[in-house]
Parts: C-alpha cells; structure tokens; sequence
C-alpha cells in the first residue's frame, strides 16, 4: 500500500512540472511580445523594459523558465495589468469563495446524486426510477449558465425569493450553488443506480438474502459500501469540473471567484492573472485525483496490486 | 470513463442514421479492410448493433431529436423565415407571435431564423472538434499502446498533464492563446479531447495486442503499421464510437459555454451560446432570447447522450445478450 501511495505521489511531479511548463508557455504562444503581455496593453515603454529585464526575457527560455519556477516557489506570480495589484493576493482574495461555492455545490450534487441513484437502484423501473433518471439526463445536458439564468428567472425575478447576484449571506450562495451541482448530482445519481445495479446482483448479496437478512440491512450493509467506490472516484473528478463550471456559474452570478476572475483576465488580456488562476486550477485537480486515488486504493484493494503490474 | 469496458466488436460500420456522421470520418482515419471472413461476420454483427440500437427508446429518441437538428441546419436556407443577421430596429425584442415565432432580439433579428443557422454551428463544432480529437488522440493512444516502454511512459505523462486540467479549462486556455473564433473554439475543444481518446485507445490496444489474431497478423509478416491500422484498431471501434458521440454532446456543451463568456463565436454570428449570451441583458423583459436558445442546446446535447447510451449497450455484447 506504502510502495502504491509513494509511487503514485512521484507520478505527481512530472505532471505539476508540466503544469508549469504550459503555463509558462501561455504567454510566450501569444502572437506578439511577451513583456508587452505580461506589462499590460497600456504600459510605458520604461515599464515593459523593466519588464524584459525583471523577466530575463531576452536570455533562452530553460532560464526564463527558471526564473518562473523560482517565483512560482515563492507564491511570486506577478501583478496584474489591470488592478496593478499583485496576482498572488487577487488570487487568494477570491479563491476561498470559489472553494465555498464548489464545496456546496459537490454536498448538494452528492446527497442529492446518491440517495436518488439509491433508490432508483432498489426501485427500478417504477415510477421514481423513471423520473429521477429524465431529471439526471436533462441535468448532465443542460447548458450551465443557462440553467443559473433560468434558477434567476424564477426565483430572483418573478417570485423574488432570493437574491439574483452577488455575494454576503447564505442566501446568496443558493442558486449559484445549486447551478452548479445539478449536473453534478444528475451524473452520481446515474453512476450510483448503476453501480448498485451491478452490486446488488452479485453472489454474496443473493447469499446475504438467502440467510434471511432484512432487505433494508442488505442494502445498506453490504450493497451499499462496494457500490459507493466508482462514486468516491467520480466525485473527485467532479470537483475539478465544478472548478471549471464555476467560471460559467460565477459569470451569470457575479460571484467574485476565481473562475469570474479568470474570464475577465482573459478578455482584458490580463495575463499574468491569467497564468495564477490557470496554475492553481490545475494545481488543485492535480491534489484532488491524487487523493482520490489514495482513497481509491484503501476502498478497494485490488488496485494497488493492479498498479504494481503496471496500470 | 465507463465506455473503457466495452470490448471491440464489429469491423465495418454502415452508417445506419446520418447522425453517425463521426464514426465514417473515423473509419477514413483507421482505413479498414481486414482479412475477408473477419468482414463478413463483421457486417451481420454490425446488423445486430443496429436492430439492438432501434429496439432502444431513449436511442431512438436521440436519434429522432439529433434528425430533427440535422435537418434543420441542412435545410436552414429554406426554412428560415428571415435573414439570420439583418437588423431591423423597428421590430426589437418582440415576443413570439406568427411573423417572429420565437421573438425578436435586441437588433430586430428574427430568433428562429438565427437558431435554425446557429444549429449548423453547434453541430459543425460539435463534429469537427471530435474529428480533431480523434485524429489527433487515437494515433497516439495507439502507438503509445502497442509499443509500450519508453515512448508510452513519455506519452502517458503529456496525457497526465493535459488531463490535469479540467476539460474546459484546458479549451479556455487554447482560446486564450489562439484567440476568440468559432474555428479556434472547434481546435479547442478538440485538442480537450485528445487525452480522453489517447488514454481509452491506449487501454483498448493493450487489450487487443495480446490477442491471437495480433500474433497471426505478425506472423503472417505484416508491418506494425498495418497491424495496428488494419487489425487491432478496427477492434476498437465500439468505444470510440461511443465516446464519439458522447464527445460531441461535450464538445457542443463547452462550446457554447465558450460561446456564452464571448470567447467563441463573435457578432453576428448566431451561434447558440452567443445569442443566449446577448439576451442575458433582457432577461426581465424578453425571456424568449435566453429561454430557447437554452432548450436548444439542452436537446442537441440530451439528443447525442441518449444516443450514445443507447449506443454503448447496443455494442456491448454482455448486455446484447440478456
């Protein structure tokens, strides 16, 4: 189990390495001069010379790249053309609110997801089956931000129950929230009903109803642990879509997270704020599927002597 | 992510709906042709996925749903009512009525006749952008599985870092650099779907390469080239078909969403995310701009997951079976 956890801990590297890599590739790929890119569209030419020499922009790229490495190390990623402030503290201005609306969002999409998929598994084919199961299809299809601007449409509008944008209570954090976890819980609840389907018709479960277990202690007992690991995983990997969902959600929301921030440096070329976000997205999903296959591998013990043979 | 289980089946699709569309450019990319009693039953597999396909509802309905959409953007210039891109400020922000049956927007456009256009978009990047990601990742994901060692090591790693960022992050990062477009849009999210196509091909050759009809195939003294092309790739269909049409509901869905933050399409063009977009502004007064625009996307992709579901149990032969 040690040997699968550290092995899998130094598989990480190389990818955050490469993270890095395309980030700092973002701004060297733009057509046109990266101190320019980095200084803003309105800087004085003094400033982009500061710029150039700050950055050693004109020596060979493996030491500008080490120059990023070195600052990327030190949490130093620069300032933001737009607010001049620097990124590193716009950035963490704002990702504790994109942490809180994600983290609802995946409790939401979780409870909701696997109770629905639950039942739907014991119940199949009636009449909750076949509804939860239109409802999780139009979840996963509908585009996100239109089902944020229609939540607005009736809640916010028409029936003013709760506020359209912007942040301070919890009621805030209602629409937004359920936004994004509603493709999210539309996803676990398919994936639950399946698993548990496929759970529910192995032997040892026909052997714990031939000893006569209640139907409730079956299903909660001894379905409900196995059928759970496919969920663990894909809620992992859900966790990184609802990052990117966010830069949707927070853009009809107004909601001052990172992924609104990330849209609006990317459209006032804003690109050393661009690179900060880019870079701590994929940083957090890089974590996240580690964790998840950490957690992975203790759920289910086959895995780790599948990945000593090689993937 | 489910679809890696699904065992190769048939080698020679027959194209039972247009919407298949991908799994024939597909074919032009893998060339098929394999050794002649292998085709025969090929065919009459084939026939089995396409009666198993046909007895499903929700496949048939997202067949019927993808027609309905195809048809639409084939036939665009002579179902419109208006011109898609001419503004008429005299008629601005009309509700549905009989001469604008789905309104009018901001400029006095006719929404139905801008919809019908923007279907042709969505299903064009749709496509495309698999095309892309099938060109691009079903070689890699081949080579790096057939011949293992080093070069799948470097592959997988390339793999792991583009997986490391979230499927429309890594299209918002190709527009960032490309720029705004509906063609860059159609290279970004193809290039978001390399790694998934690269890694269940990849999982796929394994498979199949320990195989005896891999062996025969080398024994007979054929090249790795045609080995992989000609024998082992043309097993590996099903899932890519599935993924395929899965990925192109994705493809639609980010997209639009790129669409939407005003990184994809670019006035005038009624691309979907685009009109829903500039109707957010007149939300309270002219619902319709934001409303069907919505509907539409949400049945085009809702249309291409149910039939990649039914698609997935049709070329499974486990299910097939029961």
């Amino acid at each position: 189990m040690y040997q699968y956890i550290a092995r899998r801990l130094l598989l990480t590297v190389p990818v955050i390495f490469g993270v890095a890599i395309l980030v700092f590739s973002i701004i060297r790929l733009i057509p046109g001069d990266p101190a320019r890119a980095i200084a803003g569209v309105q800087a004085s030419p003094e400033f982009i010379q500061q710029v150039r020499a700050r950055y050693r922009l004109d020596e060979p790229l493996p030491v500008q790249f080490g120059i990023f490495l070195g600052d990327l190390a030190r949490g130093e990623l620069g300032r933001s053309t737009f607010s001049r402030r620097p990124v590193a503290t716009e950035i963490g201005e704002r990702f504790p609110r994109t942490f809180l609306l994600a983290m609802t969002a995946l409790v939401i999409a979780t409870i909701v997801g696997v109770s629905a998929g639950i039942v739907s598994a014991t119940r199949r084919n009636s009449m909750f089956d076949n509804v939860s199961m239109l409802f999780a299809l139009v979840g996963v299809a509908a585009p996100v931000f239109w089902m944020a601007l229609m939540l607005q449409l009736l809640f916010a509008v028409n029936m003013r129950i709760l506020p359209a944008t912007g942040i301070g209570t919890w009621r805030h954090l209602v629409l937004p929230s359920i936004t994004l976890g509603m493709a999210s819980a539309g996803l676990m609840a398919r994936i639950t009903r399946s698993s548990m389907l496929e759970v529910l018709r192995q032997d040892f479960i026909t052997t714990a109803r031939a000893k006569g277990l209640n139907e409730r202690f079956v299903i909660y007992k001894h379905a409900l642990k196995n059928a759970l690991i496919p969920v663990v995983t894909v809620m992992g990997l859900q966790f990184g879509i609802l990052l990117g969902g966010a830069v949707l959600t927070e853009t009809v929301f107004a909601w001052p997270g990172i992924g609104r921030l990330l849209v609006d440096s990317i459209l006032r070329r804003d690109y050393p704020v661009v690179q900060g976000t880019v870079m701590l997205m994929a940083f957090l999903f890089v974590i996240i599927n580690l964790v998840v296959d950490i957690t992975y591998a203790f759920l289910d013990p086959r895995i780790h002597y599948q990945g000593e043979a090689g993937e | 992510m489910e679809t890696n289980e699904i065992p190769g089946t048939g080698t020679q699709s027959r194209g039972y709906e247009e919407a298949e569309i991908p799994a024939v450019d597909l074919e032009d990319d893998v060339s098929t042709g394999t050794v002649a009693p292998r085709r025969r039953r090929g065919v009459s597999e084939w026939h089995q996925v396409g009666k198993h396909l046909l007895r499903n509802r929700g496949a048939v309905i997202g067949l019927l749903i993808i027609g309905i959409f195809v048809i639409g953007a084939v036939f665009a210039p002579v179902l419109t009512t208006h011109n898609p891109i001419q503004n008429n400020l005299t008629m601005r922000l009309q509700s549905p009525s009989t001469t604008h049956w789905l309104g009018t927007d901001a400029l006095g456009r006719d929404l139905y006749s801008r919809m019908l256009y923007g279907s042709r978009i969505s299903l064009n990047i749709g496509l495309i952008s698999v095309v892309i990601g099938v060109a691009v990742g079903v070689p890699i994901g081949a080579i790096s599985g057939f011949y293992g060692g080093k070069l799948d090591i470097f592959t997988q790693r390339i793999i792991d870092i583009m997986i490391a960022f979230p499927g429309i992050l890594l299209a918002i990062i190709v527009v960032t650099v490309l720029g705004v477009g509906v063609q860059n849009v159609m290279i970004a999210t193809g290039i978001a779907s390399v790694p998934i196509y690269a890694r269940l091909v990849r999982g796929s050759v394994l498979a199949a390469k320990e195989q005896s009809y891999v062996e025969a195939a080398r024994a007979a003294g054929l090249g790795d080239a045609s080995i992989v092309f000609r024998h082992i790739l043309p097993n590996c269909l099903a899932p890519i078909i599935v993924q395929s049409t899965f990925q192109i509901a994705t493809s639609i869905l980010w997209a639009a969403g790129l669409g939407f933050l005003g990184l994809g399409a670019q006035a005038p063009m009624p691309e979907w995310g685009a009109i829903l977009s500039d109707g957010r502004a007149y939300i309270r007064t002219a619902h319709h701009l934001t409303t069907y625009p919505g509907l539409a996307i949400l049945f085009m992709v809702l249309g291409f997951n149910l039939l990649g579901d039914g698609l997935r149990d049709a070329l499974d032969p486990r299910s097939r079976g029961n």
